[in-house]
């Protein structure tokens, strides 16, 4: 359909068709430079403006196999283990989230039960609800539930923030599949729950596949929270790492930096590559108009 | 006799069958619903209740008291609280048109070019949502830095403009930058999905009848995606007003006393994070308190306006 707005008879060319290329490049165009730079910047020992100064060096990286040679890194916890935990982390929050939000979306889209109108209208109004508000007051419940300062507190108040958006994605992969495949099993005597695991959620694999995929990243970028709710240095994540760094002071090694950062932001460029049209696909159902 | 103890009968069974549907909608809901619950609803109350106490680091978790509308009346004493709100309705304002008009013109555009092409763009506007906060932060925080690293220095020597270190001197032009770019995607993602839905004989027609493409935006793009638009304008005004996380990242509501804090944000350094060792919970949660409560009304009005009833349409088959 795309197609259809951008379609011309065959062989009459005109100039005004190049416009919006011209126009959107120019709008780009910061964009580009921005993540060109990170690359750039991570391989020379300085640059100013564009221009690198010295030659190309692996110099910036490092902090991957002799951190003990940056300043920067002598006081803060090891790169593998930071790494480590961020990686639970998205793991664990797209794992849990995936579970409970293919579950209430199985009921949502299947079910008829009491106050189902009511909790979904919930969903939705809880999907386009700011959460962030509400951080100050999840301190407050970190704290009484003893959650405060761990790794499974974070977890937590990550899954649930994302689970809105989850449980809508998810009812509306179970909506698109045909009733005849569910019925026969439920005739034929499997439990709803049998039914759900060993029918409905083969059926919806890519959807599933693509919502953890989603999950992962966000969990993966998340900075406030590990941040405010993990101080201690332990616990840490890549993000709190690079803002530990770039608050250092004015005049930062932005060498080392943009390593680190191209480091720690490397597999959600590959996974946006990888599922780039399913990524797309997702975020744009999310929020419906 | 035979009959009525059919008719009870088969209540029974309905209130069986009744019974064991909720259960089992039980079953699967339940996780769902415990999170929300924790995580959600105590955390709404807890901000309206916390706002009424001085519970503060110096207060502990068990020595604060009740203190009614103190901290509401605190709000307005301050110093600052007509600089912090005139900020915010400015960056609210800006941001949101940049990112609606920005986010709307790349719908627009990508769709008037080969798919292929549109798609390279419009992954490339995707890139800044995609990453990690801090990594999009560091990009700019660079950009805006002063002699001889940043670019913008670079990219206004022609126009014959000084150098220096924006996040100083110019720290509104980045904080609208950083948070205009990221914030575009959303508008285009809502954008495009809402014009691929327009039929295309629609377009078809237009060429047909020799409509320029600036006409076709005007007469039928734009018309048919009104309701896409007032909706990213209403969502988008609730998530600005919620966030701080860009403007914490770069300029942390600096240079000195509150040249680029928001709502948000003070909220944010008032009760998790300060210089002056005492986080005052209680105080930024009143300060939250007013967005929460602006939060729920707005996301009310998207739920009512948006159709609602339709979304929540009951299952159309039932067993059992």
């Amino acid at each position: 359909m795309a197609a259809a707005v951008a379609e011309r008879a065959p062989g009459t060319f005109r100039w005004s068709s190049l416009v919006p290329y011209a126009v959107l490049a120019l709008w780009t165009l910061p964009i580009i430079v921005l993540y060109v730079w990170l690359f750039y910047s991570s391989f020379f020992p300085r640059i100013e403006g564009f221009r690198p100064i010295g030659a190309f060096t692996f110099d910036n990286w490092r902090f991957l196999w002799d951190p003990q040679s940056v300043p920067q890194m002598r006081n803060r916890p090891a790169i593998l283990p930071l790494t480590l935990n961020t990686f639970i982390f998205s793991a664990m929050t797209s794992a849990v989230g995936l579970l409970i939000s293919s579950m209430a979306g199985y009921a949502f889209s299947r079910l008829r039960f009491k106050g189902r109108r009511l909790m979904l209208g919930g969903v939705l109004l809880l999907h386009s609800f700011p959460s962030v508000t509400l951080l100050i007051a999840l301190f407050v419940v970190l704290r009484a539930l003893g959650l405060y300062d761990k790794l499974v507190g974070v977890i937590l108040v990550q899954t649930a923030f994302a689970l809105p958006f989850g449980i809508w994605i998810m009812k509306g992969f179970f909506d698109n599949v045909p009733w005849d495949l569910e019925m026969s099993a439920l005739v034929d005597g499997a439990g709803r729950f049998r039914t759900w695991l060993r029918i409905m959620l083969p059926l919806v694999k890519p959807g599933l596949l693509a919502l953890a995929v989603l999950l992962f990243v966000e969990g993966w970028n998340q900075f406030l929270l590990p941040f405010v709710f993990m101080p201690s240095g332990s616990q840490q994540t890549l993000s709190t790492l690079v803002k530990g760094i770039l608050g250092e002071g004015r005049f930062v090694d932005y060498g080392l930096l943009t390593a680190v950062g191209l480091y720690y932001i490397a597999p959600v460029l590959i996974l946006f590559v990888l599922a780039q049209d399913q990524l797309m696909r997702i975020y744009a159902g999310g929020v419906k108009g | 006799m035979a009959r009525t103890e059919a008719v009870a009968l088969r209540r029974e069974a309905t209130a069986a069958a009744w019974w064991r549907i909720n259960a089992t909608a039980l079953l699967f809901m339940g996780p769902a619903l415990l999170l929300v619950l924790v995580f959600f609803l105590a955390p709404v109350v807890i901000t309206f209740t916390m706002s009424l106490t001085d519970l503060a680091t110096s207060t502990g978790l068990s020595n604060w008291q009740w203190i009614g509308l103190e901290n509401f009346a605190r709000i307005f004493r301050s110093q600052f609280w007509l600089t912090i709100l005139g900020n915010t309705v400015v960056y609210v304002a800006v941001v949101l048109a940049f990112n609606v008009l920005v986010g709307l013109g790349v719908a627009l555009l990508t769709m008037h070019m080969e798919p292929k092409a549109g798609g390279v763009f419009r992954a490339l506007w995707l890139l800044p949502r995609i990453s990690p906060s801090v990594v999009y932060a560091l990009l700019w925080v660079w950009a805006a830095a002063s002699p001889p690293f940043g670019m913008l220095n670079y990219i206004v020597a022609p126009f014959g403009l000084e150098q220096r270190f924006w996040l100083q001197s110019d720290p509104w032009l980045i904080v609208i930058l950083i948070n205009g770019f990221v914030g575009a995607s959303f508008g285009m993602l809502i954008f495009t999905s809402a014009i691929k839905a327009i039929p295309e004989d629609l377009f078809r027609a237009a060429r047909v009848d020799g409509a320029s493409a600036l006409q076709i935006v005007r007469r039928i793009t734009l018309p048919l995606i009104k309701w896409p638009i007032l909706f990213v304008l209403v969502y988008q005004t609730m998530s600005l007003f919620a966030s701080y996380e860009y403007i914490y990242l770069t300029t942390n509501g600096g240079p000195g006393l509150y040249a680029t804090e928001t709502w948000s944000l003070w909220a944010f350094h008032t009760a998790l994070s300060n210089y002056y060792g005492n986080l005052e919970f209680a105080y930024g949660a009143a300060m939250s308190a007013i967005l929460v409560l602006m939060g729920l009304a707005i996301s009310i009005v998207l739920l009512r306006v948006f159709r609602f009833g339709q979304l929540v349409a009951e299952p159309r088959v039932e067993v059992e």
